[in-house]
Parts: C-alpha cells; structure tokens; sequence
C-alpha cells in the first residue's frame, strides 16, 4: 500500500514541474496591506464584471512587495505592486537591474493616520510637536542637549492637556502605517524644536536617529499589526490613544473619535482636501512588460482608474478610500491607462 | 541506632513518630490534590471562556439578513431583442431592476445622497442573485415577483443588533433615514434572517455578506491530503528503519538528537525553507496547496517519526522473536507483523501531525498563502489559501460584519480539529493493544 502511496505523490511532483512551464491566466498582484482592501475590492468587481479570472492578491507589507516585484520578469513575479510609499530609488534600480525597466506608477489616493481615543473620554487636541515629545526617545533640555524623555503625564508638556499617564498604542516597524506615522508625524513634530532642525544641516543620521526614534520605556505600546486590535483595546482603556488607519476610525465612530491635529479633526474631507496632517498617498506599479502576456493586466489598470472605482462616489470611496482632486485624478487616469512607464525617482 | 534514649524519658515507638506526621501528611495530600484540581477547573474555564466568547460573537453569523422586494422583470432592460440569448441575459444590467424596485417601494427619496444610501442598502451581490435566477427560468422575464435580496452588510448588523439603535446620529454608521426604512420594512415584514449558505458556499470577498470559507476550506483539505500522502510514507519509513533496522551507533544518536530538535523548532523557519528551497529553487508554484503541504510535511514529520518510533517500541520483542523464529525475514517480520500492531499508534501521531498542520498560519506567510482568492480552488496547483489564514485576513478587516464572520470561521477550524482528535483518540482506544 506505501509503495502506491510513494508513487503518488513522485507522479504529483513530476506533474507540478510541468505546471511551472504553463503561462499564468490571471494577474498577480502583491504588496501593502494598507492597499490591500482597496486593490482586493477592485479585484473583486473585476472578476465578477468581466471573463477574465479575479486577481491574486498577496498582502507582503509596501517592502515586500516591491522586492519580489523588481526580482525580474517572467510569470513568476508578480505583474503588480501596491504600495502605501512611493518606491524608493534604491528599489527602482533594483527593478531596473533585473530587467524590469518600464513600469508605471499609479497614484490612487490618500489614506490618513488617525489617532484617536475612546468616547469616554474627551476629545484630545494635540499638534505634532506636542505628540512628538509624548512618543520621542530623546528630546532636547533647555541647554539643547538630548535627553531620555522625561514625560510621563500629557499634562506635563502642555498643562492643558489630560492629567493622565502617556499611554499610546500604535503598530509594530514591520508596518507601513508605522512607516508613514514617524515620517510625517514625528518628523513633522521634531523639526518644530530648533535644536533638532540644526541638527539636519550637521548630522543627518543623528536628526534621523532623533526625530524618527520611538521611546521603549513602556508609554509607546507595539499593539501588532491587527488595527482591530488596537480599536479594541483603545475601547477598553479609555486613557489610551491608538494609532492606526482612518478606514478603522471610520468603521468605529460609535465607540472611538478621532483626536485633533493641529485643530484639524481626522474626517474624510480633512483629508482629501489636505488640511489634516497625517496623510500620505498610496500607489500601484504595474510592470509593464507582463502586459500582453498576462491577460487582463491593462483591464484591471482601467478598472481601477474608472471613476465607478476611485471617483469621489466610486465603490472604493465606500472601502475608505480619499480620493485625488479631479484633475489630477483625470491626469494620472489617463497616464495609467495608457501605460506611460515612470522616471527615476528622487530618492 | 547506637544512642541509648535519655534516661527517663519513655522510648520513643516507630508508630508515635507515623502517628504524630499523620496528621501533616493527610494534610499535604490534600493540598496537592486541591492545587491540582483548581489548575484542572482553571484550564477548562479558560477554555470555555474563550469558546463562549467565539460562540456569542460568531453564531450570529450562521443566518444572514434578507429583504423582500417587488422586482419587475422588465423584459427591456434584461432581454431588448427578445431572443432570451443567455449571453445577453447573462450581462444585462441587473442592478437597475433592484434599483428600480428600491424607488417604486420609497418613492419619497429623489435627492441624490439619499438615493445612493438608499441603493446601498442591497448587497453588490444582490444583482448576480437575480442573474441566476433569470438564467435558470427565462419566463421570469416580464413577470413581477417578491424576491429575498440579499442585505448590505451595514443592515445585517443593524437587524442583528450589532448597531445600536439607540445612538445619537452622528455615532452610528447606518443613518436615521435608513434606519426608518429598515423599520418600516421589518414592520410590513419584508425583513427576514435566514441561514446563511453563503458562508459556506462562496470565496472570500471584500463584501461581508458575499464571503465564505469554501475557498478556505478546500485549500485547506487539498493541503492537508498533500501534507498526508508526504508526510506519513516517508515518516513511517523513517520511524521503521531508525527503530529496527539502524545500527545504533554515533551517527543515528546525531540523527535522533536532530528530528527531536525539529520537532522544536519555530514552524516560521520551515516557511523560510520552503521560499529558499522550494520556490526559489525547485520553482514550485507560490501560494498553492502543494508548497504549503510540502512545507506542512517538514513541519509534521518529527511529530510522526516520533510517534511512530514509540508505537514500534511498544510492541513485544516476543512478536518478532516468534516471527523470526518460524522462519520469517527481517523485512516479514516488520511488515506482517510489528507494523500492523504499531499502525493505530502511527496513525494517532499522524492524526495529531495533521491538526497541527490544519491550524497552522506561520510558515505559510512566506509562501504567498496570504492572499485575496477569491475562485475556489480546484486543484493541488491553483492559488489558494487555508482555513486559519482567511480567520487571520477576516479579523484584520476594519468592517465590522467581518468580526462575526472571523468567529464563525475559528468555530469552523475548532469543530475540524476537535473531529480529528477525536478520530485519534476512538483509533487508540479501538485498536491499541496492551501486552
């Protein structure tokens, strides 16, 4: 009976040798988790609506899918990358030395950071230089020398702010949302304190090292990647601020509000139209050599950049997508659609 | 023993000395028992927590909410030329019947806000649900017919309770308005929850109400048959030669420290095998039952080589003295004779393996299973994914019909592992026998 067994299973591996040779039917797409609902939706409407059969979508993180995506051409990397960064120029050679030269960059839309509390408690009002110093590892004295971060109460950096205890839950380094909250938001908050803007003229690595850096002793919680998990626990302790994408904040307005940036309150429309600070553009890149080989790469590009999917009333509105203003919208739409490869970016 | 008692004092008698630690005795005993029977009530109430917890939040997922609406097959819309073509019948624009059925039910609503939360509170999958039933019986066309539309997601929660009614407006993600057309459609009794095929029959989707585990559950079964026809020949082989025909010298004291440490090891570190060697090297397909079974199978073997090792180990050396005695090969012996004995042993351990394998999510991050598929798949090389990673991808959803749904999804996983353990342990108490 094991030899029958044995058998098998060395026939099923012979078979699947011979599958690799086969041409892939259906487009690959890989990357942010942050894009992910957005381009699993588009995928979706795509198969139902038309003959060709509904993507793959692989959530990698923004870093993941970029370095599978330039790891060449062939029906073994995938055709599209999403990202919730712009690719990096060191990415971008990385394509380019492996043959993945033309490829098309498709900006699609914000998505905001939102932080925010529990209703239970009253709605913060916070600017980034004040949660820069809540979050900061070191943080300039007086005397402009950087310091352990002394804070443990809000009401100590700003006498007007609760008279709780620092208490922050937010995603891990693996995650893009992590990525975009230190970029913007801290860096922005830093660059607000004198003796931290001196710094980026002096000693670049030390500013980064500065404005980037996360305190580790206990008032900044790595909740993981699960944003459900940080909106339940921000629920639970309503002396916590979570951290975690807007569509989460959006889906729980019963329970959670959002805190006030720079009196810019976290909403849809703050968003879109770029008050809110805490904002950042996410993007797909489609490798434009799988197109024509891989059928339905274009199609999904032109249902993807139709106004019934990323229009201000389009179905990925629903999913929480902020849309572009129009004309950029109609800009990159057609750019996209007619596969217009992307230069060199700037860093 | 050489010294003399002090004299005067009676001479103490061995059974004073037990008497006096009786007492102490007794009472340690009790103490142990106690603690062990308060970790045993600790254990199970965790674990009945957590099945209450799952249950309260998932069972609601097992129905799903409908709403009853006039549609008019309007024979323009669905069939111009009238030549009931099923190619033309399969494209037409259903969703305009259901739309058209929404205004004529609320003819009140002409704003254009108000129109689309109005249309919004049918499913997107509510239009394939009429298409099929077109398809199925063209005289349908022309007619009018009460049909059950599957609801928005956003609605199923409400009826269900997941909203509370009671919140200011501005709270609540269904608004006043719809809220007032729910009711007056759960007053005319056009609201109705039935159960919930969906959930079993479809893929996943970025919808709620649209998803299902069948994606999951047959990438699932295709993994575990794979993992199975891998994992349990080579591990009874390899159990069969180290317990019986190995020389026991240094090299298999190495081998055996090593498959015991395997069995040890993060399952992470066999996905990252399986990308290096499999995928990179040997080019197997990503995200397919067939990488993640041969990753599964190098994660399960230890399990099984172990327990086969100790299944051999459990039959008498009588059994293949006798064998070899009245003439039988080494090989005879084995075959016809230890390894029927051992067999209920072997396959407890593999049953074991297999659940191990079932509920596994770690190692198959690395190779692609972590992925939006949507098509059921239908072979050992189709992208797929598996049960415990759609539970992974459901729960990082922000929707909120998703948490029921996530909770439905674990009972499912809990209701297959809690079936194979048992099949392990009605194997062992059937066939194993004691010498």
């Amino acid at each position: 009976m094991n030899k029958s067994i044995i058998a098998a299973a060395v026939t099923l591996a012979a078979a699947t040798a011979s599958t690799q040779a086969m041409a892939r039917d259906s487009v690959w797409i890989a990357g942010s988790s942050t894009v992910f609902p957005f381009s699993t939706t588009v995928a979706e409407t795509f198969g139902r609506e038309t003959s060709f059969p509904t993507p793959k979508v692989e959530a990698l993180g923004t870093g993941g899918g970029f370095k599978i995506f330039c790891s060449g051409v062939g029906v073994d990397k995938p055709d599209i990358s999403n990202a919730s960064r712009a690719i990096k120029l060191s990415e971008f050679d990385e394509c380019q030395a492996n043959g993945v030269t033309e490829i098309t960059e498709v900006k699609i839309g914000y998505d905001g950071i939102a932080i925010a509390n529990s209703k239970q408690s009253p709605v913060i009002d916070l600017n980034l230089a004040e949660l820069w110093l809540a979050l900061a590892k070191d943080i300039p004295n007086e005397a402009g020398e950087f310091v352990a971060n002394p804070y443990r109460k809000w009401s100590e950096i700003n006498p007007d702010l609760p008279d709780v205890a620092i208490e922050v839950l937010g995603p891990p380094p693996t995650s893009g949302t992590r990525d975009a909250f230190v970029e913007i938001a801290m860096e922005g908050g830093c660059n607000t304190f004198d003796a931290v803007k001196a710094l980026k003229d002096s000693d670049k690595d030390k500013h980064k090292a500065v404005c980037h850096g996360i305190r580790e002793d206990g008032a900044f919680i790595e909740a993981g990647e699960n944003d459900n998990l940080i909106v339940q626990k921000i629920v639970a302790n309503p002396n916590a601020i979570g951290i975690f994408g807007f569509s989460f904040l959006d889906q729980n307005t019963d329970t959670i509000q959002g805190t006030l940036i720079d009196g810019i309150e976290p909403t849809f429309e703050s968003i879109a139209d770029g008050s809110y600070p805490v904002a950042r553009s996410i993007y797909f890149y489609v490798k434009n050599a799988h197109v024509g080989t891989i059928p339905g790469i274009q199609e999904y590009v032109v249902e993807f950049t139709s106004d019934k999917a990323w229009g201000p009333e389009g179905y990925l509105v629903d999913k929480g997508l902020i849309p572009l203003p129009d004309a950029m919208r109609a800009s990159m739409g057609a750019d996209a659609q007619a596969l217009t490869p992307m230069t060199a970016p700037a860093n | 023993m050489n010294k003399t008692p002090a004299a005067g004092a009676p001479p103490k008698r061995a059974i004073d000395i037990v008497n006096a630690s009786l007492k102490r005795r007794y009472a340690r005993e009790r103490r142990f028992r106690f603690i062990g029977l308060s970790a045993v009530i600790l254990g199970l109430s965790f674990v009945g927590l957590l099945f209450a917890d799952i249950i309260a939040k998932g069972h609601s997922a097992f129905v799903q909410t409908y709403i009853q609406l006039p549609v008019h097959f309007e024979a323009a819309v669905l069939d111009p030329d009238g030549s009931r073509n099923p190619e033309v019948l399969a494209r037409a624009n259903y969703q305009q019947l259901i739309r058209d059925a929404l205004r004529t039910e609320f003819p009140g609503v002409t704003d254009r806000r108000e129109t689309r939360t109005l249309y919004s509170m049918i499913s997107v999958g509510a239009p394939t649900q009429l298409r099929d039933r077109v398809l199925a019986n063209p005289d349908l066309i022309g007619t009018t017919q009460d049909v059950w539309l599957l609801a928005d997601d956003d609605i199923d929660m409400l009826v269900k309770g997941h909203i509370d009614r009671g919140l200011p407006e501005n709270q609540r993600r269904v608004k006043d308005q719809a809220v007032g057309w729910v009711e007056q459609l759960e007053a005319q009794g056009r609201i109705a929850k039935r159960f919930n095929t969906i959930f079993f029959t479809n893929g996943t989707s970025r919808e709620p109400e649209l998803a299902g585990i069948a994606g999951a559950l047959m990438g699932s079964f295709y993994t575990l048959i794979l993992t199975l026809l891998f994992a349990f020949p080579i591990g009874v082989g390899a159990a069969i030669y180290l317990e019986e025909f190995a020389p026991k010298n240094r090299w298999t004291d190495l081998i055996e420290v090593n498959i015991n440490n395997l069995a040890a090891v993060p399952s992470i570190v066999f996905g990252l095998l399986g990308l290096a060697v499999f995928i990179s090297v040997f080019g197997v397909p990503r995200s397919t039952p067939l990488v993640a079974a041969l990753v599964l199978t190098l994660m399960t073997l230890p399990t099984i080589i172990i327990a086969s090792r100790a299944a051999l180990k459990s039959v008498p050396p009588s059994i293949r003295e006798a064998a070899l005695g009245v003439g039988a090969s080494p090989l005879q012996t084995q075959i016809h004779h230890v390894l029927p004995l051992a067999m209920p042993g072997m396959l407890t351990g593999t049953i074991i393996g297999m659940a191990q394998a079932l509920g596994e999510t770690a190692p198959l991050l690395m190779i692609g299973m972590i992925a939006f598929i949507v098509e059921i798949p239908s072979g050992f090389t189709s992208p797929s994914t598996v049960l415990p990673v759609q539970i992974f991808l459901w729960a990082d959803s922000p929707e909120r019909a998703f948490v029921e749904r996530t909770s439905a999804a674990i009972m499912v996983l809990l209701a297959f592992l809690i079936l194979m353990n048992l099949t392990a342990v009605l194997l062992r108490r059937r066939f194993e026998r004691r010498w």
